[in-house]
């Protein structure tokens, strides 16, 4: 069996992001940028299922400028095999990119597709559950916990929902999208790096793969947000009661 | 303006959210003809499709989607059906609550309708016009749905508060009406997917989403042992229980406790935070709380910079103090 992961390039999650003073977005030119975290232990989650010998090959894909070529070479060297680039702009929405990501099944027919359940850049959390509606494959988003059985050809999986823990189980082909706790990824290491460099990188235009994009959606501003009133230190749990009950009046 | 709800239930009644989506549905503009969409089987969901159509003045009618693939909420037949009732009924707007009900559901379905679905709007200026949040929070994108019929959101409960008093409905019940689901398996996916079970927490404390206090352990708290001090407190002055991520993956407390970015959003009356640092996708998950108080060792912790009241100390302290000092809840 062969797996697919889409990995996004944002805004390394350690950098404190800076509003352009246009409005325009926020600025991303000379600011660190990182494979998107939950795309990394989708990655990890992928390249563990194929050590335990349950799947064959690990294929890693992005759509996005040139500059995502980098973070694809991250994925190699973390050790996806082999990687594909699907040369687009940079803002298209979670619509576009799972039509792109329906088109590359299409071509290569993995058994199971694993995405970051969100990026942290724009925070939308769809694409996943975009791309499963589109192919028709059951979804299993937030996922904590991923056991697979190849001879009956499901996946179990743990997910991250408002009551607790759900578990479901998923016929294959399947849509997983993974959580934070599903696990800790590794880092490249320099051998790997080195190799990653020979390792393939296949590329396609939207024309190739017949995908329009489709900008139903327009962002008109992107502001800072309300700067909360700066409070005061207390210095003792007495002043905090009567602060609580005198002031604020919430308890 | 027609908007379609999707509604979460569970054990016959409604979810607040779920009426936090109707709020928000209102407030797309005048004249706003809503119907809420209820799926599932069974007496539970009987009881909920009462609830329901006596739960708010601005329903007009309740859609209901009775059979065994309902269930449980699953997203295929979930996405299938509001295909199905779009056809039908041809909404200016879809809306569910951006919990994991409707954010495991509502791409889905956009998807299949070919609309780009905006997540977590917290503010509605129009009936095209939305805030949302991004980057965890550290700023705000205001966007315009250019598309077709239907615009679908997921909206942020915590944004779109239910009046507490309860409206005088006998007067004005709305209508119910099943959905003709005879070509729900159209749809492959449909049965490939099947729920195993749920793992939670029973608890008698205030639900964490909709508590009107919350009070949050970190790290400081060190132990899944010390966080009984937590959640004595809690139960002393009836408050939920939150916990930030790293008090979870340390495992001192269940993931359904987790307040941030990837967690649940409050946005209690007061809010309580105990040993907590204030990471900014813990702070993304609380910071419309009104009334902040931060416990902290470290006086350097960005938790304070949020706080609207502070004390430097050791929680382990300032707990028992409280749980002496503080009056018992009402």
């Amino acid at each position: 069996m062969k797996i697919m992961v889409a990995i996004k390039r944002v805004v390394d999650y350690a950098v404190k992001i800076r509003v352009k003073p246009d409005k325009s977005g926020v600025e991303t030119k000379n600011v660190k940028m990182s494979m998107n975290p939950f795309c990394e232990i989708a990655l990890e989650e992928a390249l563990r299922i194929k050590e335990s010998g349950l799947a064959s090959e690990v294929v890693a894909v992005s759509v996005g400028p040139t500059q995502f070529l980098e973070t694809l070479r991250t994925g190699l060297a973390m050790g996806a095999d082999r990687a594909i680039h699907v040369e687009a702009p940079e803002k298209i929405y979670p619509l576009t990119i799972a039509k792109i990501l329906k088109a590359l099944v299409d071509v290569e027919k993995p058994g199971l597709l694993l995405l970051g359940k969100q990026a942290i850049d724009n925070d939308q959390n769809q694409t996943g559950q975009m791309v499963a509606g589109l192919l028709k494959w059951p979804q299993g988003t937030f996922a904590s916990k991923v056991v697979l059985d190849k001879e009956k050809q499901v996946a179990t999986i743990d997910r991250e929902v408002d009551g607790g823990i759900e578990t479901l189980c998923l016929d294959l082909p399947a849509v997983i999208t993974t959580d934070l706790r599903l696990n800790q990824p590794r880092y490249a290491t320099l051998p790997n790096i080195m190799k990653a460099k020979s390792k393939p990188i296949k590329k396609f235009t939207l024309q190739d793969l017949n995908v329009e994009i489709k900008s139903d959606l327009e962002v008109v501003e992107v502001t800072e947000p309300p700067k909360r009133k700066s409070g005061v230190i207390l210095s003792s749990v007495d002043e905090l009661i009567d602060k609580l009950k005198n002031e604020a009046r919430v308890i | 303006l027609s908007t379609l709800v999707l509604v979460e239930h569970e054990g016959g009644l409604i979810k607040t959210s779920s009426l936090s989506a109707v709020e928000a549905a209102k407030s797309l503009g005048e004249d706003n003809s809503i119907s809420l969409l209820l799926a599932g089987s069974g007496h539970s969901l009987k009881e909920a499709v009462s609830h329901a159509a006596s739960s708010h003045p601005s329903v007009s009618q309740v859609l209901i989607a009775d059979s065994d693939k309902f269930t449980y909420a699953l997203a295929e037949p979930w996405a299938k059906l509001v295909n199905l009732v779009q056809q039908s009924g041809g909404y200016s707007h879809i809306i569910a609550a951006s919990g994991s009900f409707g954010k495991n559901i509502l791409p889905r379905a956009a998807a299949l309708l070919d609309i780009s679905p905006i997540t977590d709007v917290t503010k509605i200026s129009g009936s095209n016009l939305f805030l949302r949040p991004i980057y965890a929070g550290n700023a705000l994108s205001t966007v315009r749905y250019t598309g077709s019929s239907p615009c679908m959101l997921s909206i942020r409960a915590t944004s779109f508060p239910v009046a507490s008093e309860p409206p005088d409905l006998k007067s004005n019940a709305a209508s119910i009406d099943q959905v003709d689901l005879s070509t729900l398996d159209e749809d492959d996916s449909v049965g490939k997917s099947t729920y195993v079970k749920l793992s939670s927490q029973i608890s008698e404390r205030p639900d964490l989403g909709n508590a009107r206090i919350v009070v949050t352990g970190g790290r400081g708290v060190k132990s899944a042992d010390n966080f009984k001090v937590i959640d004595k407190l809690a139960e002393k002055i009836g408050a939920a229980v939150g916990a930030t991520r790293a008090a979870v993956d340390a495992g001192f407390v269940p993931n359904d406790l987790q307040v941030g970015q990837t967690g649940k959003i409050v946005a209690p009356e007061l809010y309580m935070a105990f040993g907590v640092s204030g990471a900014i996708q813990h702070i993304a998950g609380m910071r419309d709380s009104k009334v902040i108080v931060a416990i902290n060792k470290d006086a350097d912790a960005p938790i304070f910079q949020v706080a609207d009241y502070g004390l430097v100390g050791d929680l382990f302290d300032v707990i028992p103090e409280l749980l002496e000092k503080l009056p018992e809840k009402k």
